[in-house]
C-alpha cells in the first residue's frame, strides 16, 4: 500500500488533496502542515511518494525539497511540488533542486490523480 | 476337283466372313470412338455444370458473408458509437466528481469555525486554491455607516483599498443590487484598480447582502473561469456569507462575554479591598 505524504499549510488543500489521493488505489495519505512536519514524519514513516506546497510557514516546499534530495534516506522519494507561482522560473528551480514534478493551482484533480498514478505505479 | 472348289468356296466365304468381320470391327471401332466423343462430352459438360453450381454456392455464401460482416460492422458501430457514449460520460461524471469534491471541501472548510479571522482566511483559501485568484478582497457593509469595508485581502495590501459607498461603482452597485459582476475582459492589467474588479459575488443571506468578494486579478496560469469556477462562487455566494456573519456574531458575543466576566471578576475582587 504506497504511502503518500501531503505537505501543506492550507487546510483546504489539504483536505481537497487527501479527498483526491482516495482515488488513487490502495493508498494511505498523511499530513504535514510544513516542512518541519514533514520531515518529522518522514522520520516516523516509510513514505512513498510526497506532494508539497512550495509558499509555506517555518519551512517551505523548496527547503523541503533540497533537504529531502541531499539526505540518502529521502533522496530517491520522488516529489511532485504544488504552488500557486505559474512563472516557468519557480518550475524550473523546482526542477533543479529535484522535483520530480510540478503543479501549478488551482490544481485540476484528474491531472494529479493521474501523475500521482504514474509515480505510484512506477 | 469338287474338293478344290469346296475348298475355293469355302475359302471366299471365309474372305466374306472376315470381311463382314473386318467391317464389324471397323463400325464397332467408329462407334467406340463417337462414344468416347461422347463420353467426354458429357464429362465436360458435367464438369462445367460441377464449377457453375460451386459458383453459385460460393457466390451465395460471399453474399451471407458479407451480409453477416455488414451486421457485425453495424454492430460494431453501435458498440463503439456506445463505447464512445460511455468514455464521455465517464469523463463527465469524473469531472462533476471533483467539481463536488472542491465544493464539499469548501463548504466543510466555511463551516468548521466559528472565529471570524479564520473564516476569513479560510474564504480567501478557497480563492487562491480552488479558483485561482491572484490579487483579490473581501469586502463587508458597514451597517451603521453604509460604507463598503475592506477585511481581508491576498495579493494586495488592505492599505490599497478604499472604502466604498453602497450603489457607487461596480462594487457599490453589486452590494446596492445583489447581482454578481462579471467583466467581459478577464486579462491581467498592467496597472491596479481597486475601482476595477474582474468579478464581483454579493456575499447574501437570503436577499440581504453583507458583503462582497471582489477579484481583480487571476494567476498567471489561470486563463478563464470554468463551471466549477462558477459553481464556487455561488457556494460562496450563500456559504461564506453565513460563515462570516455568523462568525462576526459568535465573536461579538465571545468578546462581550469576556468583557462582562472581568467586569463580574473585578466586581468580585473590589469587596475584598
Amino acid at each position: 500500500m504506497p504511502t503518500i505524504l501531503v505537505v501543506e499549510d492550507s487546510p483546504t488543500m489539504r483536505q481537497l488533496i487527501s479527498f483526491a489521493m482516495k482515488r488513487v488505489q490502495n493508498s494511505r495519505v498523511i499530513e504535514a502542515t510544513d516542512g518541519v512536519d514533514a520531515l518529522k514524519k518522514l522520520s516516523q514513516e516509510k513514505v512513498d511518494l510526497i506532494l508539497a506546497d512550495i509558499n509555506m510557514p517555518v519551512m517551505d516546499g523548496l527547503k523541503l525539497l533540497s533537504l529531502l534530495k541531499s539526505n540518502p534516506s529521502y533522496k530517491d522519494i520522488p516529489v511532485i511540488m504544488i504552488t500557486t507561482e505559474g512563472a516557468e522560473e519557480d518550475r524550473k528551480k523546482a526542477l533543479s533542486i529535484g522535483a520530480n514534478a510540478y503543479l501549478t493551482k488551482p490544481i485540476q484533480t484528474q491531472e494529479l490523480i493521474k501523475l500521482v498514478n504514474e509515480f505510484v505505479n512506477k | 476337283m469338287e474338293k478344290e472348289l469346296n475348298a475355293v468356296k469355302k475359302a471366299e466365304e471365309f474372305i466374306q466372313l472376315f470381311k463382314k468381320g473386318e467391317e464389324f470391327t471397323k463400325e464397332l471401332l467408329k462407334e467406340n470412338e463417337r462414344l468416347r466423343y461422347r463420353i467426354a462430352q458429357l464429362e465436360e459438360a458435367l464438369a462445367r455444370s460441377g464449377d457453375e453450381a460451386r459458383i453459385k454456392l460460393y457466390e451465395e455464401r460471399i453474399a451471407a458473408l458479407e451480409e453477416e460482416l455488414n451486421s457485425l460492422k453495424e454492430r460494431y458501430a453501435r458498440v463503439e458509437a456506445e463505447n464512445k457514449d460511455f468514455a464521455e460520460k465517464y469523463v463527465e461524471i469524473e469531472q462533476e466528481n471533483n467539481n463536488l469534491a472542491n465544493l464539499y471541501v469548501a463548504s466543510y472548510q466555511l463551516h468548521s469555525t466559528l472565529d471570524f479571522d479564520e473564516v476569513l482566511k479560510i474564504v480567501l483559501e478557497i480563492i487562491i486554491n480552488l479558483i485561482g485568484a491572484e490579487k483579490f478582497a473581501i469586502f463587508l457593509i458597514n451597517e451603521k455607516t453604509n460604507e463598503i469595508e475592506p477585511v481581508a485581502a491576498e495579493g494586495v495590501s488592505l492599505y490599497e483599498l478604499p472604502r466604498f459607498n453602497f450603489g457607487e461603482g461596480i462594487i457599490g452597485k453589486v452590494a446596492k443590487e445583489g447581482e454578481s459582476y462579471f467583466a467581459s475582459d478577464i486579462s491581467r492589467q498592467e496597472e491596479f484598480n481597486a475601482s476595477r474588479p474582474i468579478v464581483c459575488i454579493p456575499l447574501k443571506i437570503k436577499e440581504h447582502v453583507i458583503g462582497i468578494i471582489v477579484i481583480y486579478s487571476l494567476l498567471v496560469q489561470k486563463k478563464e473561469f470554468t463551471n466549477v469556477d462558477y459553481e464556487l462562487f455561488n457556494l460562496l455566494a450563500g456559504h461564506a456569507a453565513t460563515a462570516i456573519f455568523s462568525s462576526k456574531l459568535y465573536t461579538q458575543s465571545e468578546r462581550k462575554l469576556t468583557t462582562i466576566q472581568s467586569f463580574l471578576e473585578l466586581l468580585k475582587e473590589k469587596p475584598r479591598r
